[in-house]
């Protein structure tokens, strides 16, 4: 129970962080299609994104009972280390200046521009794109966030917590969205997925450990200490790929 | 069609990204898998190649990217 206990709060945290990173880029999506064709379209095809999730969820969810726990732990945490390492990997790159930094306000101009120039081309079918533009959008990160929700509950009865961290980042996006009416450019995605590819990365590989039938050291508590492991790494790998800026820009 | 190829594109795309890091991963899995199989009163080793062999990956992903 203690052990369980121990994992609510990093569970709950990768969750919520995670989550937040995928609703900041479905809502910039939807704001570009309100902005340019107006609430209904953009609505639609978020709420048709939503309920083709739901859909997914109600028909996949009962099957994961049905997968042996061991498997279900190896499957989840080999999912895990390459989502989390990818992240990480990305965050390093930019943190380091070897690509660039995910920028919310441009990708919202170039989603608008894209927009536009289909708004000039057909005018009549504009609305459909717009819909299908969210529809999409909600459905890919919407699909990323129940994969997270599920990579981060379903090896220890954590479901519920991994939810909760979810559902509230993306209602908080959601609110946010609405009050301001513009991309969330200042939120700083990359130190967030910095931060979830670290906790995404030790969860994985405590999970494929699990399901090797590897009995780690203090149990639960050595997510803990993978995630430090893993945080220790990448600051060093920043050090050592960072590039002056104008080289990075150039 | 192609509506279906992007979305299992774009689905595929979670996971791989650099494909010599994906695979190096699979590649570590796979030999602590062997190790736990074959010593299971050592687990503990396959799960020291698990944690360094994927650190290992990820640094080798980003000198070879920061390389470029």
């Amino acid at each position: 129970m203690t052990s369980n206990l121990a994992l609510v709060w990093p569970t709950v945290t990768a969750a919520f962080l995670a989550s937040l990173v995928e609703a900041v880029e479905a809502l910039t999506i939807v704001l570009a299609v309100a902005i340019v064709r107006g609430w209904r379209p953009a609505g639609l095809g978020a709420l048709a994104g939503l309920a083709v999730l739901a859909l997914i969820v109600i028909a996949l969810g009962p099957l994961l009972d049905l997968v042996p726990l061991r498997l279900l732990q190896l499957v989840i945490g080999i999912l895990l280390l390459l989502f989390g390492m990818r992240w990480l990997r990305k965050a390093i790159l930019r943190a380091a200046g070897v690509i660039p930094l995910h920028d919310e306000a441009a990708a919202f101009a170039t989603e608008t521009a894209e927009l536009r120039e289909q708004a000039r081309r057909n005018e009549a079918r504009l609305d459909w794109i717009g819909a299908l533009t969210t529809f999409k959008a909600v459905l890919l990160e919407g699909l990323e966030v129940v994969f997270i929700v599920i990579a981060l509950g379903a090896g220890r009865g954590m479901l519920v917590p991994a939810s909760v961290g979810a559902v509230a980042a993306c209602l908080a996006v959601a609110a946010v969205g609405l009050i301001v009416h513009r991309p969330l450019a200042r939120v700083p995605e990359n130190t967030l997925k910095f931060a979830v590819g670290i906790m995404l990365s030790a969860f994985g590989v405590f999970w494929t450990g699990e399901g090797l039938g590897v009995a780690w050291p203090g149990a639960d508590f050595a997510i803990v200490i993978f995630a430090a492991i893993f945080l220790a790494v990448s600051v060093a790998a920043v050090a050592l790929a960072r590039r002056p800026k104008a080289e990075a820009l150039s | 069609m192609t509506v279906l190829t992007n979305a299992l594109r774009e689905l595929a795309g979670l996971f791989v990204d650099d494909g010599a890091l994906a695979l190096v991963i699979i590649a570590v899995v796979v030999l602590a898998g062997m190790v736990a199989t074959l010593m299971p009163d050592a687990s503990l080793a396959a799960g020291a190649i698990l944690l360094f062999g994927c650190l290992a990956a990820l640094l080798a992903s980003v000198a070879r990217a920061a390389r470029r």
